[in-house]
């Protein structure tokens, strides 16, 4: 049985707009327009789209805190708005911008109340919450306050906190947005290992190309309200064509892009810096980038080299511009 | 249960960690409460020894209890629910596991429970020792003036959710918030006892809840009432306590409905 079900989901919203200097108007908009997709148990699914796409008025739907206009949504075999405090012991939910942790409070003494809230004995959450602690690194600020907490130390607390209850499934929204590379990586370890050795379905709105291709077998795109792709990740990049691009510093300058003979699917970007820095995007299902880089080496002395994934917006916007033409 | 009776605890630890505002909030309740107390003394002077069975003395035991409870019974409220829709940070509020109101309900009685102290202490020992306070020797209005408070605190706590709970239909509460200070600073008895109302203002008070969330608690903690009548006005309390209570749930119920939790 799914544990994400959603069926013809829909929300508008009315929205004033002013009509003249005294008149208003009502407006609807249309965020979410009848949208399916159902997620299996385990699954490590990615939800991206675009600024406003809906991607946030799908998830505070799926958790229960928004009421659908139209549509049916079943969550761990819940109906999310009537049962949502049941719901709330079956799920953990992280929202990047927001705080579930109590705000003056030490980080530990959030623990216990969630403990509680989760109706989970001391015996059964405290080593629960060891093991969290132990391995989100959280011991060493466990006593301070949250407020003083940087970012990556908060929203490690934050997640320790959706998952002490062991939720089946655990949605978080822009989990690792604000945070460097090294906090990224590291949240994105542990959630994957929490997966691997829980079995927890995770469900992740995210920015971060890379959120996606560590953590997510199977990606959902939401655009203007409709899902526009469902499948993997690679045949996200095949259907969008997706480009990677190589910028290379040069160790002497070169003016002229006519003098590499770049292969076929490869096309020469740029050139900064004087003639030292160069971009050359390629095709990565026909190039490696390794042919890439011989091909310049040959014409030139590499002395640095950069590689450049496409982003989830590159992405996006290609893929609805190839289905909108 | 255990999760309420966790939140209570740990407002009452947050609370705990704001000493100097509880310090400052302590001096001001009694600054005011001299203010308050000349006024009043002066005015029963004029009118040649009592007003509305109130002696000197009890006019200023009312005024010292009112501003001893003033803290502790939460009627300055807060806006804490509306200011998290506004930021729809009532969103991890909603995807929580426990009840709504009872959550911000067993907050605000650890909130109570901390600023008994720190806040009610000095505007006594304040009173005490400018104008001595009438207070009864038995011990039974003390134990049924400890009832009526905690049914006090939990009136105002629900009076004040449930204009907070208008920020589910209304973008701003500032005017009802406004209008309900108003009203309820003027019925609760928190300005002049209510008795000192003329009639027809003295009935309406009477139909309404505020008397309840004040005038109550003082009244019996003063021992103004004898045992009997102590326990009829507890029992009002409490009727009111079950009216507003199934207000408010109606209010989360429908509003949280049609809430539009703001942002992303």
């Amino acid at each position: 049985m799914p544990i994400i079900e959603v069926e013809n989901l829909s929300r508008e919203f009315q929205v004033m707009e002013s009509a003249g200097r005294f008149r208003r108007r009502r407006k609807a908009v249309h965020a979410v327009r009848g949208i399916d997709f159902t997620v299996e148990p385990g699954e490590a699914v990615g939800y991206i789209g675009a600024n406003g796409a809906g991607k946030s008025t799908t998830i505070k739907m799926l958790t229960g805190v928004l009421v659908p206009s139209s549509g049916r949504v079943t969550v761990c075999g819940f109906n999310p708005v009537p049962q949502r405090k049941a719901l709330a012991r079956k799920i953990g939910v992280v929202f990047g911008q927001r705080s579930q942790l109590w705000w003056d409070l030490p980080l530990q003494d959030s623990y216990p109340i969630l403990g509680a809230m989760h109706r989970m004995s001391e015996a059964d959450w405290r080593p629960r919450f060891r093991e969290l602690a132990d391995q989100m690194d959280l011991g060493e600020f466990l006593s301070t306050p949250v407020r003083q907490l940087s970012l990556g130390q908060r929203m490690r607390g934050e997640v320790a906190a959706a998952l002490l209850h062991r939720p089946e499934l655990v949605i978080l929204d822009e989990p690792t947005i604000g945070l460097d590379m090294i906090s990224k990586e590291k949240l994105r370890q542990f959630l994957d290992a929490e997966r691997r050795e829980n079995g927890t379905t995770l469900l992740l709105t995210t920015h971060d190309m890379s959120d996606i291709q560590r953590l997510c077998q199977r990606v959902l795109v939401v655009d203007d309200g409709v899902i526009a792709y469902d499948g993997p990740l690679t045949g996200l990049v095949e259907v969008a064509g997706a480009v990677r691009t190589m910028v290379v510093d040069l160790a002497t300058p070169v003016h002229s892009a006519a003098l590499f003979s770049l292969p076929d699917g490869a096309v020469h970007q740029s050139i900064e810096a004087d003639g030292i820095r160069h971009s050359v995007s390629f095709d990565p299902r026909r190039l490696s980038a390794a042919t890439v880089l011989a091909a310049i080496s040959s014409a030139a002395e590499v002395a640095d080299l950069s590689l450049h994934e496409p982003d989830i917006e590159h992405l996006v916007r290609q893929l609805y511009g190839s289905a909108r033409r | 249960m255990r999760a309420y009776w966790e939140l209570a605890k740990s407002s009452f630890r947050r609370h705990s960690t704001y000493r100097t505002a509880a310090v400052a909030g302590a001096f001001t309740n009694s600054v005011f409460g001299l203010i308050r107390a000349s006024l009043l003394l002066s005015a029963i002077t004029t009118a040649g020894g009592a007003i509305g069975g109130y002696s000197a003395m009890e006019a200023a035991t009312y005024v010292w209890l009112g501003q001893a409870l003033l803290a502790p019974l939460g009627l300055f409220g807060n806006t804490e629910l509306a200011s998290r829709v506004k930021s729809g940070d009532i969103a991890v509020d909603l995807s929580r596991s426990v009840n709504l109101t009872a959550s911000y309900w067993a907050q605000d009685l650890g909130r109570a429970a901390f600023d008994v102290l720190p806040r009610g202490l000095p505007p006594l020992i304040v009173g005490a020792l400018v104008t001595g306070l009438a207070m009864p020797g038995s011990p039974g209005p003390y134990l049924l003036g400890f009832v009526s408070i905690v049914a006090a605190v939990s009136l105002n706590f629900l009076g004040f959710f449930a204009i907070n709970l208008l920020s589910f239909w209304v973008l701003e509460i500032r005017g009802f918030w406004m209008l309900y200070m108003v009203v309820m600073n003027l019925l609760s008895g928190f300005l002049v006892p209510v008795t000192w109302f003329p009639g027809w203002l003295l009935d309406f008070a009477r139909a309404t809840p505020f008397p309840s969330m004040l005038q109550t608690p003082v009244d019996i903690l003063a021992g103004r009432t004898d045992g009997g009548e102590s326990l009829a006005m507890v029992g009002v309390q409490f009727l009111w306590l079950a009216v507003l209570l199934v207000i408010v749930q109606m209010m989360v119920r429908f509003g949280s409905r049609r809430l539009v939790v703001q942002g992303g």
